[in-house]
């Protein structure tokens, strides 16, 4: 899905929209901004325009013109993806949904006044704000590596792009070569995900390079579907990964991007691609707009309301909220929520009991899939698990493929209720 | 007290509806009160230990305790019963944690858990508590135990007769169209869209008992009410 005809036409009413933004303020519509069209934004901003049929100005703030999904870029660097299938325009949600689709950055926000400052000069007033900016690197975390060295050392923890370089350094790799994955602390995007991921470069290694090797340097005991991982790496990759834990040093690591190595407690290895992937906080601009405590923005659990202003809301992976695991899933679910508490508001709208849920689907190998999930409710302290349930080590290939064919229902799935 | 008062509010939320659509038949709630149970937890640390320093004692510690299969920790020396127990299959969850507290004997022969048991579901239930918090967060592994409780709540007769609001539906199927295509797509993942009224219910249902097999519709359907139920199976059978 790259620029097709639709989406031009799509950006180009929604540029229009845009310039008669004014005209429509004077009417006395209510107005909502949102900002980062991701999985919590492009929804939030999609079922708030549709549900409010037009009652509400919906105005989505996103620097860039395709989103490229971070949930599947492992199936990408595994070679059952193609990276043009996981870009997303926003055409459809100017053109059917009337939403005010602006590619540009928010360089700050002003709660008092509330508005928002765009790098290209404008400002834009709103009556409710939504944030949604994903996440960004806690800078040192990982001694020896910055962001500007992610050339040399990709995260990959962004779609796109850096998902894109990690594949071909790791095709580049040479014969019987080494990969290295430092593995980030909790909590962070994705809980299986770099799991998910030595298991797609494994994939792709085993196809092409297979006396090639994966080292893990892992700060965290135990991680998401240990014993599923675990399992299918001894089945379908045995011998090519090594995991090293807290308990061997694993989060006493440093890297050295310029010579390649990576340092395990004082123990020097020299690998051919490496993958950072270091800690992680919200998104800049919810540190800039004063909605954080630490790392996280803390919300309501009702509503995912910000603790810090009752006309802000923010979402996804940037909040800090409970039991929920940061996923676009997550954010998908969290963002209908606090839809229909705007709505809510703006309109009278009814505003019915929250709920939430999340499943995340890994892939291990070819048409070997498994998933964990939870459902979650607000009690007055956080967003809580109330059940979850997750595969089976020792289930039939049958069932594997189900489950991988199901995950590729639910990313069409889910992409349309975030795009339209 | 202030239980009954957000079952107080939710009813009135109910009556206020537009269109008379119900509301969600539950409600979640924390295990118990953390604080409580770590006052009650002098009484197990004759023999038990929890937290970061926290070494196998008397009896073993109780870091990860829920989700952890019982007698799992390597080298500690369970007694036979506990072991056997381990091997059938018994993990440690809110109910079983709770089943043993309440009887250690009942629940496992021979255990050599000295202690009598702990007759107040309220004690047991905020001992708990303040266990659960040294076990993993399902925030960083979503699998993990749950930290919550879904508690029924009793609503009035003339809420539970309102059946098939397709306009509740509609709200409802946020959560179905997270995989379910609305467009009646079905790669992967069945359509739902245009399925007779009567089929949807059954299904529902069905998975509600765990008649059919599939954990993510099972779980989806627990929380649904019958005319939650209803209400989805109304609106997609009305999708243009």
């Amino acid at each position: 899905m790259t620029l097709d005809r639709r989406a031009f036409i799509g950006t180009t009413a929604a540029a229009a929209a845009t310039l008669a933004a004014p005209m429509v303020r004077a009417q006395g519509r209510p107005r909502v901004v949102v900002v980062g069209g991701g999985c919590g934004g492009a929804t939030a901003a999609r079922y708030i325009a549709k549900d409010s049929e037009g009652a509400i100005d919906v105005t989505l703030i996103e620097p860039t013109r395709t989103y490229y999904t971070c949930f599947f870029s492992n199936l990408y660097i595994g070679g059952f993806q193609e990276m043009d299938d996981l870009g997303h325009g926003y055409g459809t949600l100017a053109a059917d949904y009337g939403i005010n689709v602006v590619h540009d950055w928010v360089t700050a926000v002003d709660r008092d006044a509330k508005s928002v400052t765009l790098a290209s000069g404008g400002a834009l007033p709103y009556d409710r704000l939504v944030v949604s900016p994903g996440i960004d690197f806690v800078e040192g975390s990982v001694p020896g590596w910055s962001v500007a060295d992610q050339d040399a050392m990709p995260h990959a923890y962004k779609g796109g792009t850096q998902a894109e370089l990690l594949k071909a350094q790791v095709m580049a790799m040479p014969e019987g070569g080494r990969y290295a994955m430092v593995a980030p602390p909790n909590p962070y995007r994705c809980p299986p995900g770099p799991y998910e991921r030595v298991s797609m470069v494994a994939h792709a290694l085993s196809q092409v390079n297979p006396t090639a090797k994966i080292l893990i340097v892992d700060p965290k005991a135990k991680f998401s579907k240990q014993a599923l991982f675990e399992e299918g790496w001894q089945k379908h990759y045995s011998g090519m990964i090594e995991r090293i834990g807290p308990d061997f040093g694993g989060d006493k690591v440093e890297v050295d991007p310029a010579a390649m190595t990576v340092s395990i407690d004082g123990m020097v290895e020299k690998v051919d691609a490496c993958n950072v992937i270091p800690a992680q906080k919200a998104g800049r601009i919810a540190h800039q707009a004063g909605l954080t405590e630490g790392n996280w923005a803390p919300v309501e659990p009702d509503s995912m309301r910000s603790k810090k202003d009752p006309n802000v809301w923010v979402l996804g992976d940037a909040t800090s909220q409970g039991d929920m695991p940061k996923s676009g899933f997550s954010a998908n679910s969290q963002a209908k929520v606090a839809a229909m508490a705007i709505r809510g508001e703006l309109t009278g709208s009814a505003v019915f009991p929250a709920r939430y849920s999340n499943t995340c689907w890994s892939l291990i190998a070819t048409e070997d899939g498994v998933k964990v999930g939870a459902s979650y409710e607000p009690t007055e302290e956080k967003i809580a698990s109330v059940s979850s349930f997750i595969s089976d080590t020792g289930e039939d290939a049958a069932l594997r493929r189900q489950t991988y064919e199901e995950s590729l229902g639910w990313y069409s799935g889910i992409t349309s209720d975030m795009f339209g | 007290m202030a239980r009954i008062a957000a079952h107080i509010a939710v009813i009135l939320t109910a009556a206020a509806l537009p269109g008379g659509a119900a509301v969600a038949l539950e409600e979640a709630a924390p295990i118990g009160d953390a604080e409580r149970g770590a006052e009650l937890f002098t009484d197990c640390v004759g023999c038990h230990q929890v937290g970061p320093e926290a070494e196998n004692r008397i009896g073993p510690h109780l870091n990860d305790i829920f989700g952890r299969r019982a007698g799992a920790i390597e080298g500690f020396p369970y007694s036979e019963g506990l072991a056997r127990m381990g091997a059938d299959g018994l993990t440690w969850t809110l109910e079983t944690l709770d089943a043993y507290i309440e009887n250690p004997r009942a629940l496992v022969s021979r255990t050599r858990m000295a202690y009598p048991g702990m007759e107040s579901a309220g004690d047991r239930a905020d001992l708990l508590a303040y266990l659960r918090q040294f076990s993993a967060s399902p925030a960083n592994i979503p699998e993990a135990e749950p930290t919550a409780i879904v508690r029924e709540v009793d609503l009035p007769p003339e809420v539970l007769e309102i059946a098939g609001d397709p306009a509740y539906g509609e709200y409802l199927s946020a959560e179905c169209t997270t995989c379910h295509r609305r467009d009646g797509a079905s790669d992967g993942i069945p359509s739902i869209t245009n399925w007779p009224e009567e089929d949807f219910v059954v299904a529902m249902h069905a998975y509600r008992q765990e008649i059919r097999p599939h954990p993510v519709m099972q779980m989806m359907a627990k929380r649904l009410s019958d005319d939650e139920i209803a209400a989805l199976a109304a609106y997609f059978a009305r999708i243009d």
